[in-house]
């Protein structure tokens, strides 16, 4: 095992070797980075160009100043790496450094939810094979499969921030917006739920009519300004995930796995005041934030272990996805309280949802709140935009993965031997057809660093992408192989993990003979 | 007799198989394909859909190759192209409405916009089908051979293609749109599609590994047969479902990459113009003139989405172990008729 993932690293370090090599040379061979001083009308041009050529070793030819540059690189090696310099005379080095993180922040949160949500629908659709929601599931995935991101975003900006800012100003909803809502609610419920036909007229009535008086209670308690959940709201969401999670991972009957899950809930209830109190705490950072996170785990952690005596190991997943579920609710209701704030601060003015950028620059205020808040909008539609277009490929292929696996000799036993379905599903079936995903996370996350170039460049964000373009267009060899670099060992390197990471999953692979 | 006796004491699956293979009897590999792709509604839809805008978009544009300054043209029958500059009328504050002289409006400068979003869907049209071309050709070939020769063959052909997807398809495009966009859309497919086999490559490879172990291989063999009429005339028709289903999905991959690029400028240049180039360019007087919008949008997505649902329906097609669902009239069906045909 560990032969073989040197021998891959080796081969992998040839490999970007090889590829860099090349691309450096193609790109110093196509561009040059002088032309634009050349056909100048500066008067100090020689002493421009000649100054260029200095900075940039434009007097070394391309194979050679290549293996300057990758001097440079090996740099990482002993903790220093020098990527050389960009056109400017910046060091590449500190560009890319500024980068990364906004560019993760761009693109991790939109990953991570259309992996979620994806893996969830694709399932769905997968058990409920040729149901109505089958059918127009596949349609939608289709259809988000075929959208180009920056026709996709320029809807987006009108829609959802600008015409939404607008409405912000009276923040009523309107009687047709309720209408329409309640009847779209309605029959979003009806195609979900089968039944006969007087079953399903009854959801959607129902359904509809639970939408328009929940719009009418927005409406009258001016919630949409003045958003909250409360300590009430915060324990009804956290109980019904632990009821909700725990008949799906381990079933209702279990009920020492239940008290467990309502434990953890308890405890949020009772923590509600004293973690709000804590999070209004002067010197708050993204760390400190998240202490009441640690504290809610422990106590899901403790209470599994004390209610249960067998298959603790599901019952503490349970109880700990139930935790962080329970934590995000409170940080959503700490949001919400932030919210009227952060509307009427300075430089915000009731037009919450920006189009372009990463952070207000006209925002005056060192709130840790008030700048989480406004990181958030700033990053609501690219990630809207982005999960869109992602959650289909996860729609299908969890979806054809999984109904590969329902086919299996094992499912049917499983069934034989008299367990419930949701037994076979969760326990024999999902965990094996998960196992092709990993490859696909895998190069996911590793094009999380250099994937987003539309998206950047239709939201306006100064990350990788970028960068990237920056250099294309301006004939910056340095910092194109800087972005290259990264892009490049994150691809590379996500071809072994996912290979490594199949073969500890699936042991009818084995790797390395 | 016996048929009849299954038939009705046969559990529902079992009696679902055979309305299958009752289905499939008889019939050649191609033509049980074909049967049930075109009960692919979805899919068949599609496909009709997808050759009239084909059929539409280039007779309406004409074919435009070759280079700026070599330009190899046959015109279309639309009135205006992309140089004309008819008359502008006036509508509200907006400039070039859609009427029944130009039915997708004028832009700001006053061209035809029908004509110029023809010309972008022309472009993405020919960089699709040339991407998929020589992607497909490529990645048939090194992963056939790959996967026959195995060994160091397979080694270094693998190592290649890793190399290949080591630099992103987006980069690569970028540099190669950036550098060489001008010479014609065809220049840029033809690049483009030199990167975007790798994933093809693989999969043949992943196919032939396992079809070279095959009886039948060994059979044509010992007739006789010498290496490449083995992988091109017994292995390769039995991989040609996997290659199929990859082509149409690199398809829609590949108009999606072309638009992008021109998008962010490093596709076809101006004064060319792309359905990519056309949104960017007009996507500031959205609320002004919606249209110039809205149209290059919606021909990139009828176009794709056409892609996807012909190569969702030619996945199920070729594989063999995907069953039709069997609804409950052809259960009745199946019943009532198998004992009148038999009698």
């Amino acid at each position: 095992m560990l032969s073989f993932i040197g021998r891959r690293i080796g081969v992998v370090l040839l490999i970007l070797f090889g590829s860099s090599f090349i691309v450096y040379n193609l790109e110093a061979v196509a561009g040059d980075p002088l032309a634009d001083l050349r056909t100048s009308s500066a008067k100090n041009k020689a002493f421009l160009i000649a100054q260029l050529t200095r900075t940039l070793h434009l007097d070394v030819p391309p194979p050679l100043r290549y293996f300057q540059w990758l001097k440079g690189v090996l740099g990482v090696f002993t903790g220093n790496p020098d990527l050389g310099k960009t056109r400017d005379g910046l060091l590449v080095v500190n560009e890319i450094a500024a980068a990364v993180p906004i560019t993760i922040r761009l693109v991790l949160g939109a990953t991570i939810l259309a992996i979620l949500l994806g893996i969830t629908v694709g399932v769905i659709t997968a058990i409920r094979q040729y149901s109505r929601l089958d059918y127009s599931m596949t349609f939608l995935s289709f259809l988000m499969f075929s959208l180009p991101i920056f026709w996709v975003a320029v809807l987006l900006k009108q829609y959802m921030a600008i015409d939404f800012n607008n409405f912000l100003a009276s923040g009523q909803i309107t009687p047709p917006w309720i209408i329409g809502a309640s009847v779209v609610m309605g029959l979003i419920l009806a195609g979900l739920i089968s039944g006969d036909r007087k079953r399903v007229w009854m959801i959607f009535g129902i359904t509809a009519v639970a939408t328009a008086a929940l719009l009418l209670v927005v409406n009258l308690t001016n919630w949409i300004l003045v958003p909250g959940l409360g300590i009430v709201g915060v324990g009804l969401l956290a109980a019904g995930v632990a009821v909700g999670l725990t008949s799906l991972i381990v079933g209702f009957e279990n009920k020492r796995v239940l008290y467990a899950s309502l434990t953890v809930v308890l405890a949020t209830v009772i923590g509600y005041f004293p973690i709000n109190a804590f999070w209004k705490g002067k010197d708050l950072n993204a760390v400190v934030m998240l202490f009441p996170l640690v504290g809610l785990v422990l106590v899901a952690v403790v209470a599994a272990v004390a209610f249960t005596n067998v298959d603790r190991g599901s019952a503490i997943r349970t109880t700990v996805v139930g935790s962080v579920f329970a934590f995000l609710f409170l940080l959503i209701d700490k949001l919400m309280q932030t919210w009227g704030q952060y509307i009427n601060a300075d430089g915000i003015n009731l037009r919450p949802i920006p189009t372009i950028g990463e952070v207000s620059v006209r925002l005056s205020s060192n709130d840790f709140w008030i700048a989480l808040m406004d990181a958030l909008v700033h990053v609501l539609l690219p990630t809207i935009a982005l999960t869109l277009i992602s959650f289909a490929t996860y729609v299908r292929y969890s979806r054809a993965s999984l109904l590969e696996v329902m086919n299996m000799d094992y499912i049917r036993t499983a069934r034989a031997k008299g367990l419930s379905e949701r037994t076979v599903i969760v326990r024999h079936a999902l965990r094996n057809a998960m196992i092709p995903l990993t490859t696909l996370m895998a190069f996911d996350f590793a094009g999380v660093l250099g994937g987003a170039i539309i998206t950047e460049s239709v939201f306006g964000w100064h990350g990788m992408g970028t960068l990237f373009r920056a250099a294309i267009s301006t004939q910056d060899l340095n910092l194109l192989m800087g972005v290259f670099a990264i892009t490049s060992f994150m691809a590379v390197m996500a071809n072994l993990v996912a290979d490594l990471l199949y073969s500890a999953l699936d042991p009818r692979i084995r790797i390395g003979k | 007799m016996a048929k009849k006796n299954v038939a009705v004491e046969a559990t529902a699956e079992s009696s679902e198989n055979a309305i299958a293979l009752h289905e499939t009897a008889g019939l050649s590999q191609g033509q049980i394909i074909r049967k049930r792709f075109f009960r692919h509604k979805p899919a068949v839809a599609s496909l009709i859909a997808l050759i009239f805008i084909t059929l539409f978009v280039f007779s309406a544009s004409g074919i435009h190759l070759g280079t700026d300054q070599h330009p190899i043209t046959i015109p279309g029958w639309w009135k205006y192209t992309l140089t004309d500059i008819p008359d502008t009328n006036f509508c509200g504050i907006a400039v070039g409405c859609p009427n029944w002289q130009h039915p997708f409006g004028q832009d700001p400068i006053g061209r035809d916009y029908f004509a110029l979003v023809m010309r972008g869907a022309e472009q993405s049209i020919m960089v699709m089908l040339v991407v998929g071309l020589i992607g497909g050709v490529f990645g048939t070939v090194i992963g056939a051979v790959a996967g026959y020769f195995r060994g160091w063959v397979d080694a270094v052909l693998m190592r290649f293609t890793d190399f290949i997807i080591t630099i992103p398809s987006i980069i690569i495009g970028a540099v190669i749109g950036f550098k060489f966009g001008n010479l014609g859309v065809v220049a840029l497919a033809v690049y483009l599609g030199l990167f975007s086999w790798t994933g093809l490559a693989r999969l043949v490879r992943g196919e032939f590994l396992s079809l070279r172990e095959r009886e039948f291989v060994d059979a044509a063999r010992i007739a006789g047969a010498g290496n490449i009429r083995i992988i091109f005339k017994h292995i390769l028709p039995n991989a040609m479902g996997v290659i199929i289903v990859a082509v149409t999905l690199m398809l829609a991959g590949a108009i999606l990459l072309e638009t992008a690029l021109s998008y962010i400028g490093f596709g076809v240049q101006a004064p060319d113009v792309s359905l990519g180039s056309l949104i960017s360019e007009y996507q500031d007087s959205f609320t002004v003139s919606p249209w110039l919008f809205y149209w290059p949008g919606v021909l990139i997505i009828s176009i794709a989405l056409c892609v996807n649902f012909i190569g969702d329906g030619l996945r199920d097609a070729f594989d063999p172990r995907q069953r039709r669902r069997i609804t409950r009239r052809d259960l009745i069906k199946a019943t009532f008729k198998k004992p009148a045909e038999e009698a």
